[in-house]
């Protein structure tokens, strides 16, 4: 029996599904756009047209219970058997966090905390010994610190976000920028550029500023400060960031083979477990 | 429900604003309250009260002025209901918990004040405040320093404004600073009703507030039972409206409820599955109608045991001693009753990290929820030491700031859920 897992986020969606003994059977990945229940249905449609059937969906990320009720409404339904099940129970929901926790207990299984830097949040996890969620810290009600505070500065620099991490590790110096809030930075960007700044310089700093913010939450929720990191979320897979926190924590950086999809894996397992 | 709408006018009321705030105050109540489930059958008083909060209430306000009685309004649980009792005044707790006139309270407000001083500014620049309009005598207090300032300014908007200083240390000079001030407020309240405290009024004023105060007790008792006999949200309504009510009648109500949560837990029956994880609430007052972050935690699938909050068990704890028999030593009784509130505006402030473990432990929460008002500098900087002393008794605690606004419940929803998630 096969189990989907659908991770919801600000900028991205992602589905996996697992076999019963937790392996990745199938993955996908879209952009969230404005509507994000079709986006998530055209993925489901896909897998289903694949030839991959699944018993169950969990859903997490911030559209989850969106999806849930448009999922669990549908007419007809897609998951028509087994008969035995009511449409409840074929969607459910459960937070990022502890979806995230599953997932990376799933590729680390001595990890204890995990560092999250999604599209519009960012959190840190502590996890117990049995990979448990222990303690976390998320984020308040803005973007500052956040994949979306990255895209948005690497196109006031006019860098691809895929080029922004690599361009700020070539940087010769660092260089201090004090706004986290996504508008005061873009302006205090906009008057560095004015005063011929190196833009590899701007890059690195926006970087740092980051790095600073990720490290405090860490630092909030860890007890063992020797611990290593696992990161996950869109962020992950911009080097300079994995740098520069290793760097300030004194500790090393792991990433998993496709840090955006650890949600949607670790909400998949959720769903095997279920029983 | 009445016609009230002469009455409002004639309190100077803007009319336009305050349908809309009661329409808005009745949507809300409908989503929030009366689509629970197994609520007990007495709770339909405090319905009946939420419906006429802004009517027959006070109307009876209105009536008991006009036979000679007067309303002191306050915003602050350390000011003495038993004086006004006793000198044949009524004591009311003002409006502090919505959004209101915001651009007009930024005229008087920095943008960073807390949501409840800046809501008390809104529902008197708004007009739209029955029980400001109707009082006869306001009680400021200085309590945090976003208070004490904007006290300055309230004063020139409402012109019976009264400041009661308070003492921020649990020191000999402390108590006698609050005595002094208790004993200035007396005088104070006895010039304005023209009728002096008896050793006779006092007492029995006591006794009434005593009463009050025991029925919440009783209440919150029965909520350390499994399965909990009813919702955080219902409780957390008893407790505010513990502010407004008549308290004779508000004892009895409350009582009557408890009789009914009784027999539920001899038949084991409680409002949300025995399972349920068990959420004590730490941290600000919450005033009618803020009732955004309890609901957040009981649709997310948890209940909530205790409230340790001005709202709540830090305003209702300890009874007066009701022995004394002159005015004097009944005085000395509410000095000593009143001084043991631990407000975060004290310091140091021990008696309020012992009281949340306490709680904590004697309503069988699984975990702890601190809640602080943005910009509420006191709670904030209390909830560090809060959440590391329960954390060394390896109780879960989650620390969220917030104000009276919607736009962050999504992602206070997703904290919520992920924090009931690490408990279960």
């Amino acid at each position: 029996m096969n189990y989907a897992g659908i991770d919801i986020g600000s900028r991205t969606i992602e589905v996996v599904v697992v076999n019963s003994s937790g392996d990745i059977i199938c993955s996908l990945q879209a952009d969230t756009g404005f509507d994000p229940i079709a986006e998530s249905l055209k993925l489901f449609d896909s897998i289903e047209n694949s030839g991959i059937k699944y018993q169950r969906i969990m859903a997490t990320g911030y559209g989850r219970t969106l999806f849930e009720v448009a999922y669990t409404n549908l007419d007809p339904h897609p998951l028509s058997a087994p008969k035995d099940l009511t449409l409840a129970d074929k969607c459910s929901t459960v937070t990022e966090i502890k979806a995230h926790a599953r997932g990376v207990a799933a590729y680390f299984p001595n990890a204890a905390t995990i560092l999250d830097i999604g599209g519009q949040d960012s959190k840190a996890i502590a996890l117990n010994n049995n990979g448990k969620v222990k303690k976390f810290e998320m984020n308040d009600r803005c973007a500052a610190g956040t994949g979306k505070f990255l895209e948005i500065m690497a196109r006031t620099l006019g860098f691809s976000i895929d080029d922004f991490g690599k361009e700020a590790l070539l940087a010769q110096n660092d260089l201090t920028i004090n706004s986290m809030c996504t508008v005061f930075a873009e302006s205090e960007v906009t008057s560095l550029i004015a005063k011929g700044a190196d833009r590899r310089e701007i890059a690195k700093g926006l970087h740092i500023s980051v790095m600073k913010r990720a490290a405090g939450m860490i630092n909030r929720v860890r007890s063992d400060q020797s611990d290593s990191i696992v990161f996950t979320g869109g962020v992950a897979k911009n080097g300079c960031m994995v740098t520069l926190i290793s760097e300030k924590l004194g500790c090393s950086v792991l990433v998993p083979d496709n840090p955006q999809m650890i949600g949607a894996f670790g909400a998949a397992l959720i769903s095997s477990e279920m029983g | 429900m009445s016609d009230y709408t002469q009455m409002w006018k004639d309190l100077g009321l803007n009319l336009e604003a305050h349908d809309m705030l009661l329409n808005v105050l009745g949507n809300a109540y409908k989503d929030i309250y009366l689509s629970q489930k197994d609520r007990p059958e007495g709770m339909g008083y405090f319905d009946f009260v939420m419906s006429e909060v802004h009517g027959l209430r006070i109307k009876e306000l209105l009536d008991e002025k006009a036979q000679g009685r007067k309303i002191i309004g306050s915003y602050c649980v350390f000011v003495p209901e038993e004086i006004a009792l006793a000198a044949n005044a009524t004591l009311v707790g003002l409006c502090s918990g919505a959004d209101f006139a915001v651009e007009e309270v930024e005229k008087y407000l920095p943008r960073n004040t807390c949501a409840l001083i800046k809501s008390s500014f809104g529902f008197k620049l708004g007009k739209v405040c029955p029980y400001l309009e109707s009082a006869d005598m306001v009680v400021g207090e200085n309590t945090c320093d976003g208070k004490k300032k904007a006290y300055e300014s309230l004063g020139s908007l409402v012109d019976n404004l009264y400041v009661m200083d308070l003492p921020q240390m649990k020191s000999d000079g402390g108590k006698a600073l609050l005595k002094n001030e208790y004993y200035r407020f007396k005088s104070a309240v006895e010039k304005l009703t023209g009728v002096a405290i008896t050793a006779e009024s006092l007492k029995n004023a006591i006794k009434t507030v005593n009463a009050k105060r025991a029925a919440i007790h009783r209440l919150s008792e029965l909520r350390s039972a499994k399965p909990a006999p009813i919702s955080g949200l219902d409780a957390l309504l008893a407790n505010q409206v513990f502010f407004y009510d008549n308290p004779a009648r508000f004892t009895e109500s409350v009582n009557k409820i408890c009789d009914e949560l009784e027999k539920r837990i001899q038949d084991k029956k409680g409002v949300m599955a025995e399972k349920t994880p068990r959420i004590l609430l730490s941290g600000c007052p919450m005033a009618v109608p803020n009732w955004k972050l309890p609901w957040i935690i009981e649709t997310s699938g948890a209940v909530i045991v205790g409230e340790e909050s001005c709202v709540g068990e830090r305003g209702t704890r300890n009874l007066v001693d009701e022995s004394g028999d002159t005015i004097e030593t009944m005085m000395d009784s509410i000095v000593d009753r009143y001084f043991k509130v631990d407000c975060a505006i004290f310091t140091p402030n021990q008696d309020r990290l012992n009281h949340v473990a306490q709680m904590a432990e004697k309503y069988r929460a699984d975990g702890v929820i601190h809640y602080s008002l943005q910009f509420c500098q006191p709670y904030i900087m209390e909830s560090i030491p809060v959440e590391k002393a329960l954390e060394g008794k390896d109780i879960p605690t989650l620390r969220v700031e917030t104000d009276y606004g919607m736009e962050d419940a999504g992602q206070l929803k997703t904290r919520v859920q992920a924090f009931i998630e690490q408990l279960g």
